[in-house]
């Protein structure tokens, strides 16, 4: 069998399997769907860097001095509240004992309290620190994160504020002088691209990868096992075909379905996420390409060990799953304990979502991502070799 | 009696296929002339499915050999595949693509010439009576336009062999006949070789020129109907057949009581006997007014090939879809839970 015709059966089975895609009008809707879906779904039910905002704050002010409230304490309490609001970040109330406190954050009314001990103006006028006790939900740890470490740097903006005033006032230095006395270091954030990137930025490059992937690896088996049930498959078997034409042929099919998946995410993520390639196009489409070539030899690789659709569905949810959270594609990887991290460095996911996450994020160019690249066509590499054998035994049983 | 080996266009030697330690067909030796209709006759399960499989290079067998039109089953697959067809069971047709191009890919894969391709097309669809559906989805068709397409679609290739397993199953009567006589012309015209399965000994009976009855993957006997039906009469066995009013319950009981009863078979109002002795047609008779049943009329018939296939294998073939057992049909493994075939 010469290659021409090895190609030409292979495309006759591709345009077979397209042109009945093409046509079942529930398939093209989940195309757009399935994309948006995901989507939306992982971009807004993740931590996305966005503060709550009107958090409850019980303010329980026990200072006093010479038998009033002090007056430290009730500037402190009026700088907070005129910080406050600005940000919005609290919804400050008065209570009047810790206890109060305690138990409106058990109910749940408050997500936290700021106490001001009855020494609070004594200790700052004998030289003293002034101490601010925070209590906070321990059952909502992320939110707790962010009501202390917003308090934390609040109050310490106030007492930094508060120290470039005495030193101006001490020594006669001018304004900046004191700012620069007080606080000597100034960090500058900056990254190395222009802009600031959101949650999608982050998950549109992966979520692009995943979905191509897939498409082979879920779509190939899945194709192939239902043709089987249908009984379709022996019409193509029984044809002077070789075995290759037709895994090759039902592979650009699915390739086909991939990308354009892939794209219409690229497409979701441009314009309704408002993410921004910064790299080059023609550079994401490769990846894409690659990312398909690296996962045809698992497709087929199920394909020949599950010998009905149910077999196949099982086998894919127990792949999927684990390269869904463990490839970084919704969580960095890096924050993962170690030992996961080794898990997550063995699943080609990995690579593809790092690879494309340069190229989308960081304006990467080839050189940039030549490992990501190696360890795609290897692993491509290695699996067809392993299954290509695989398929031609499963095929004549 | 047997034809020139010249003519024998398939022929198998010992073909064997076992799963898991069950033999689905079981050293089986047919033969097959060229330009004839032959028959897989046998029940539900008996391993027709399982032979027209091998012989089209969808199972690899498990043991033995066997040559179709000169090539190897097994070496020379690809030559073997390029001069059969097959009419599965189960529709080779999808049913998003239309007519023409559900032929158009078959033929494609059958390397037809682009120059032929149309031509062809369009004459199967013709003969089929379908040109006008051409160009309209399969999944719109009814089950007997489907089959029509179904049966017309390895002919594209024009093979000069054609396996069809059960191409009438599940069919109304009127599209039954259609297929039946399109199978007829088929052969006719074009010299077609065609093997088909069927449990049903009617058509069998009407279509196939030979005959192979294979009961639990072996075959029990094999050759023209008249010559099998001939076998019965030349050992000395009567069929006697009773035309009755009405019977009571017992009656068949009462009947195999006569000596010399092999089988007493009622369908509706024809109770037929089989008996090995050519004298006792009176003794028949007689049993049957003790027995209480009213004669319309009574003879000795000719033996259909129900009674040859309940000569040959010992038991009645009945249809019964419960002893189906596995086949290897559908192409993933041997072992599935028995199914209803679609019908």
């Amino acid at each position: 069998m010469n290659v021409k015709t090895l190609l030409s059966h292979s495309l006759w089975i591709a345009h077979k399997d397209l042109l009945e895609f093409s046509r079942n009008r529930v398939m093209l809707v989940m195309l757009f769907v399935f994309p948006l879906f995901m989507m939306m779904m992982t971009g807004y039910i993740f931590p996305s860097g966005n503060t709550v905002k009107d958090m409850q704050l019980s303010v329980v002010n026990l200072d006093s001095y010479n038998g009033t409230t002090g007056a430290e304490s009730l500037t402190f309490y009026s700088t907070l509240d005129s910080i406050n609001h600005r940000t919005g970040f609290f919804v400050l109330s008065n209570t009047t004992s810790e206890e109060d406190a305690r138990a409106m954050i058990t109910r749940g009314d408050r997500m936290g309290a700021v106490i001001i001990p009855a020494n609070f103006t004594s200790n700052l006028r004998t030289g003293s620190q002034g101490y601010i006790n925070v209590l906070y939900d321990q059952s909502k740890p992320q939110i707790s994160l962010q009501l202390t470490s917003i308090l934390d740097s609040v109050i310490a903006q106030m007492g930094t504020t508060r120290a470039v005033y005495t030193v101006n006032r001490t020594t006669g230095q001018d304004l900046n002088t004191s700012v620069a006395i007080v606080t000597p270091y100034k960090v500058q954030n900056k990254g190395t691209v222009p802009g600031n990137p959101n949650y999608f930025e982050f998950m549109a490059p992966g979520m692009m990868m995943m979905v191509v992937m897939f498409s082979v690896m879920t779509g190939l088996p899945r194709a192939i096992s239902h043709e089987k049930e249908a009984g379709t498959f022996d019409g193509i078997l029984a044809a002077p075909t070789s075995r290759f034409s037709i895994i090759l042929g039902k592979t650009i099919a699915q390739s086909v379905r991939g990308i354009i998946q892939g794209v219409i995410v690229l497409v979701l993520a441009i314009f309704l996420f408002g993410v921004t390639i910064n790299g080059p196009i023609l550079l994401v489409v490769f990846l894409l390409l690659l990312g398909i070539f690296s996962f045809i030899g698992l497709g087929i690789a199920i394909t020949s060990a599950a010998k009905d659709e149910e077999t196949a569905s099982t086998f894919m949810m127990v792949l999927q799953f684990p390269m869904l959270f463990l490839s970084g594609v919704f969580f960095p990887i890096e924050q993962m304990p170690w030992y996961m991290q080794y898990v997550a460095k063995a699943l080609p996911l990995t690579y593809a979502t790092s690879a494309m996450r340069k190229v989308v994020v960081l304006g990467a160019g080839f050189g940039d991502i030549l490992t990501e690249v190696a360890v795609l066509i290897v692993f491509g590499t290695v699996l067809l070799i392993i299954a290509i054998p695989l398929f031609k035994k499963a095929m004549a049983r | 009696m047997a034809a020139p080996i010249a003519n024998r266009i398939i022929e198998t030697r010992g073909l064997t296929k076992r799963f898991d330690g069950f033999t689905a067909v079981d050293h089986v030796n047919i033969y097959v002339n060229e330009g004839e209709i032959y028959g897989l006759l046998g029940p539900n399960g008996a391993g027709k499915s399982t032979l027209i499989r091998m012989l089209t290079t969808l199972s690899n067998p498990s043991e033995g050999a066997a040559t179709i039109a000169g090539f190897d089953l097994v070496r020379d697959a690809q030559r073997v595949r390029e001069t059969v067809g097959i009419v599965s069971e189960k529709m080779i047709m999808y049913d998003r693509l239309t007519a023409y191009e559900n032929l158009r890919l078959f033929g494609k894969l059958y390397n037809v010439p682009k120059k032929e391709m149309d031509d062809r097309i369009e004459e199967l669809l013709k003969i089929v009576n379908m040109t006008k559906w051409a160009d309209e989805q399969i999944g719109k068709f009814s089950t007997g336009m489907k089959q029509r397409i179904n049966v017309i679609r390895p002919l594209v290739s024009m093979p000069r062999i054609v396996f069809m397993d059960e191409p009438t199953l599940g069919l109304d009567p009127q599209s039954t006949a259609d297929i039946r006589d399109l199978i007829k012309r088929l052969n006719e015209r074009d010299g077609l070789t065609i093997v088909l399965t069927t449990h049903i000994m009617n058509e069998a009976d009407v279509l196939c020129d030979r005959i192979g009855l294979i009961d639990k993957g072996k075959i029990a006997a094999e050759g023209s109907p008249s010559e099998l039906k001939g076998r019965i009469a030349e050992r000395g066995n009567t069929v006697v057949e009773l035309d009755v009013v009405d019977a009571p319950v017992d009656a068949a009981q009462r009947l195999r009581a006569v000596e010399g009863v092999k089988s007493v078979a009622q369908k509706e109002n024809c109770v037929k006997v089989i008996v090995s002795r050519e004298d006792a047609f009176q003794d028949i008779v007689d049993a049957a007014g003790k027995a209480g049943l009213r004669l319309r009329n009574a003879s000795i018939s000719l033996p259909s090939l129900e009674d040859v296939f309940l000569h040959f294998t010992g038991r009645a073939m009945v249809d019964e879809v419960k002893d189906k057992v596995p086949s290897g049909g559908g192409g993933h493994g041997p072992w599935r839970a028995p199914k209803q075939r679609g019908r």
